[in-house]
C-alpha cells in the first residue's frame, strides 16, 4: 500500500524549507484567504468540523480546544508543543525539518482562530539544526509580513518566537513547557485550571502540537469535508507515522488513519530483521505494548483503545524474536526514572522502584512474587500522579509483565538453580555481600 | 530538638555575611559586552525577563563551554535575578553542563530503538576512542531520530545509523577539526519512503 501524503507532499524538494520554495507550492495562500475572506468563528467551525485531534499523545479535539479560549480583549497566546521526546517519535522532527512554513502558516491561522497575538515554538534542545531552519524560515516569514505588525494589512499582530529547550522529556507536558517558558523549571502544574483558561503568564493559552498545526492551512484552504476524506469516522485525516526498532526500514510514513499496524510495520517498515514480531508500542514508548496478534488493529484513537493500548503520538517501536521483553522493560523504566521531575511521589518513588525490581529481574536475582510486586506498583502509579509521566511508564511495563510473564518467570527460573534458597533471599533484600559474591 | 546554631547577625538586625546571595550589579559581575547584549536582546521578545533563562544560559554554555559560576552571575546580573534562580534551571536540564566538559561533544542515543540496534556497543566504541581527546561522550535519552538508529548528536549535529567501526572515525574528524561521516549526517538523508532502494509507490494526495 502506498503512503498519502498530504504534510509530506512535496517533502522531497530541498527548496521546500525556503519561502520561495514553500510558495512555489501556493504557500500562504491560505493564511491570505484567512486574513482578508474569513472570519475567526469561520475558522473554528472549520477547525472544529474537520474533527481533526491533536497529534501529539491526547488526540483532543483541535477545534474544540480553540473554542475553549475566551473572547475578548484578555492577552492570549499560542504556543506549539515542538518537544518531540516521547522515545518512538520523529515525526515532527521531519515536518520541521522539511517544511517549517506549513508549520508557521498553521500557527499564524490558528493564531487568528484563537484570537492570539504572540505565539511560540517551544523546540527540545536536542534538534539544534531543526531550530536553525525554524529560525531562518520565521525570518523570512517576518520579512515577508506574514508575521509581525498589522500582518497582511489585517491590523491584526503576530509576534512568533522560536524558544529552544534544554534537554527535558517532561517539557512536552503542556503545563509543564508552560513553566519552563516562562523561565522557571519545566514541572508541571495543577490541573484545573486548564492553560485555555489560566496558561502562559496567566493568559488563556492554546498549546497544540507540531503536526496538529501542520494541518492547519490545508484544512482551512480545502474545507472540513476535504479532510474528512481521508481516515475514518472519529480520526478523520492522515498520520505521520514513524516506525523504528527492528524494521529492515525504519522512517517517518505518511498513512491515511485506519490502515493496520501491518501495513507500516510489515510493508512500509520492511517487516522484522530477525523472525517474527513478538511485540510493538504502537504509540510511542508510553503507549501499552501490543504482540505479533494484534498487527491488524487498524491505526486509529479508537481501535488503539479497543485493543488496549493507545494511539498516543503514533509512532511505532517493533521488537522481533531477538528482543528480550524484560531487557526491553528495563530500557523503558530508566527512561522515565530519568525523565521524572520528582515533583509528585507516585512518579519519582515508583519509577525509582521499578528501575530496581526490573534490574532484579534481569541480573536474576528476583522471585516470582517480585513480579506482583512490579505490577502492583504499575497499578499505584497510575491515575495518581500531577501529569501522565507515571503512567506512561506504568502503562507499558504493566503491559509487558502481563502479557510476557512466562519469558520473565522463565528468565528468573533460568537464573534460580545458581543461588541457593538463603542467598536468593538475601540478594532480594539487598545484602551487599551476596550481591557482590553472585556468579 | 537540638540547638541550632543561630548567627549572632540575626539576632542584632544585620544581614547574615552567610546570607544567600540576591542580584547582583553588573559593575560586579565583569559580564562581556556581547554576552550582556545578547542576553538583553533575547529579554525583548519576550513579554516577562525570567523567560530568557534558558536562551540566557545557553548564551552562557556557548561562551565559555559550560555554565560556569562567573557566568551564571554575570547571566543572572543582566537579567536581574539570583544566581541560585539561574543555577537552579541549570541544573534541571541535561543539556546545560554545570561542571566543565570537553570542548566536542557527542550524545549517544541508549535508549529503546536505539538500543534494539546497537547503541551500547556504540557507546562503549565512542568512549574508547575518546580516550585522552578533548572530546566528552556520554549516554543520552531518545533524541528523536530513531530512523537513524543506532544514533548520535555530535557537536549538536545528528549522525546515524552508525557501525561500532565509525566511531572512533568520527572522534579523529573531530579532533582534527575535518567534516564528520558526511554520508551519515541526517540532514542529507531523504524521507525513507524516498530511499533508493525503497520499493513502495508514493500517493500524493490530490489539492
Amino acid at each position: 500500500m502506498p503512503e498519502t501524503r498530504v504534510l509530506l507532499k512535496h517533502a522531497e524538494d530541498p527548496e521546500l524549507r525556503t519561502l520561495a520554495g514553500y510558495k512555489r507550492y501556493d504557500g500562504y495562500a491560505t493564511l491570505e484567504k484567512a486574513h482578508r475572506q474569513m472570519e475567526a468563528d469561520e475558522i473554528l467551525k472549520e477547525l472544529e468540523e474537520s474533527g481533526l485531534r491533536g497529534r501529539g499523545g491526547a488526540g483532543f479535539s483541535m477545534g474544540k480546544k480553540a473554542s475553549f479560549l475566551p473572547r475578548g480583549e484578555v492577552q492570549k497566546y499560542l504556543c506549539c508543543n515542538a518537544d518531540e521526546s516521547e522515545p518512538g517519535a520523529f515525526k515532527d522532527r521531519e515536518l520541521m525539518q522539511r517544511n517549517p512554513h506549513q508549520l508557521i502558516e498553521g500557527i499564524a491561522i490558528a493564531a487568528i482562530a484563537a484570537d492570539a497575538g504572540h505565539a511560540f515554538i517551544f523546540i527540545r534542545g536536542e534538534y539544534a539544526s531543526q531550530a536553525d531552519i525554524l529560525e531562518a524560515a520565521v525570518a523570512e516569514a517576518y520579512e515577508a509580513g506574514y508575521l509581525g505588525k498589522d500582518v497582511l494589512g489585517s491590523r491584526r499582530d503576530l509576534e512568533l518566537v522560536v524558544h529552544r529547550g534544554a534537554g527535558a522529556y517532561i517539557c512536552g507536558e503542556e503545563t509543564a513547557l508552560l513553566d519552563a517558558l516562562e523561565g522557571k523549571r519545566g514541572n508541571p502544574r495543577l490541573k484545573p485550571p486548564f492553560p485555555a483558561v489560566q496558561g502562559l503568564y496567566g493568559g488563556p493559552t492554546l498549546i497544540n502540537n507540531v503536526e496538529t498545526l501542520s494541518n492547519v492551512p490545508r484544512i482551512v484552504a480545502h474545507g472540513a469535508k476535504w479532510f474528512r476524506g481521508f481516515g475514518t469516522e472519529r480520526s478523520p485525516g492522515t498520520k505521520v507515522v514513524s516506525v523504528s526498532g527492528r524494521v529492515r526500514r525504519p522512517g517517518n510514513y505518511e498513512v491515511e488513519l485506519g490502515v493496520p499496524a501491518r501495513e507500516l510495520i510489515c510493508d512500509l517498515g520492511g517487516g522484522p530483521l530477525d523472525g517474527e514480531v513478538k511485540a510493538f508500542y504502537p504509540g510511542g514508548s508510553s503507549s501499552p505494548v501490543l504482540t505479533g496478534d494484534d498487527l491488524d488493529v487498524p491505526l486509529t484513537f479508537e481501535d488503539m483503545e479497543a485493543a488496549g493500548s493507545m494511539l498516543g503520538s503514533g509512532s511505532i517501536i517493533v521488537a522481533d524474536e531477538s528482543v528480550s521483553i524484560p531487557d526491553m522493560a528495563l530500557r523503558t523504566a530508566r527512561f522515565y526514572h530519568h525523565e521524572s521531575c520528582g515533583k509528585c511521589a507516585p512518579c519519582r518513588e515508583g519509577t525509582n522502584w521499578t528501575v530496581k525490581m526490573l534490574e532484579r529481574v534481569v541480573r536474576g536475582e528476583a522471585t516470582p512474587m517480585d513480579l506482583d510486586i512490579v505490577a502492583s506498583v504499575q497499578e499505584n502509579i497510575i491515575g495518581h500522579c500531577l501529569c501522565v509521566l507515571g503512567d506512561s511508564m506504568a502503562m507499558p511495563v504493566g503491559a509487558m509483565v502481563r502479557k510476557f510473564r512466562e519469558e520473565f518467570e522463565r528468565v528468573i527460573a533460568e537464573a534460580g538453580p545458581q543461588l541457593d534458597e538463603a542467598s536468593r533471599i538475601a540478594a532480594v533484600q539487598g545484602a551487599p555481600e551476596t550481591i557482590g559474591a553472585m556468579p | 530538638m537540638a540547638d541550632l546554631p543561630v548567627d549572632p547577625a540575626i539576632s542584632e538586625g544585620r544581614v547574615p555575611e552567610r546570607a544567600p546571595e540576591g542580584v547582583p550589579e553588573l559593575h560586579e559581575v565583569d559580564c562581556p559586552s556581547e554576552l550582556q547584549e545578547r542576553i538583553e536582546k533575547l529579554m525583548e521578545k519576550y513579554p516577562d525577563r525570567h523567560s530568557v533563562s534558558i536562551p540566557a544560559l545557553w548564551a552562557v554554555q556557548e561562551r565559555y563551554g559550560w555554565c560556569t559560576p562567573e557566568g551564571i552571575r554575570q547571566a543572572a546580573a543582566v537579567m536581574r535575578v539570583t544566581p541560585a534562580y539561574l543555577e537552579s534551571i541549570a541544573s534541571f536540564y541535561d543539556m546545560l553542563h554545570t561542571e566543565p566538559v570537553g570542548t566536542h561533544k557527542v550524545a549517544v542515543c541508549t535508549n529503546i530503538a536505539c538500543w534494539m540496534r546497537g547503541a551500547d556497543e556504540l557507546l562503549d566504541a565512542f568512549r574508547a576512542a575518546a580516550e585522552g581527546e578533548d572530546v566528552f561522550v556520554s549516554g543520552f535519552e531518545c533524541m528523536g531520530a530513531c530512523d537513524i538508529a543506532p544514533m548520535a548528536s555530535i557537536d549538536q549535529r545528528y549522525f546515524g545509523p552508525l557501525e561500532t567501526g565509525e566511531a572512533a572515525t568520527a572522534i579523529e574528524q573531530l579532533v582534527a577539526g575535518h567534516e564528520v561521516l558526511r554520508d551519515k549526517s541526517l540532514e542529507r538523508r531523504p524521507l525513507a519512503g524516498d530511499a533508493v532502494g525503497a520499493d513502495r509507490a508514493r500517493g500524493d494526495a490530490d489539492a
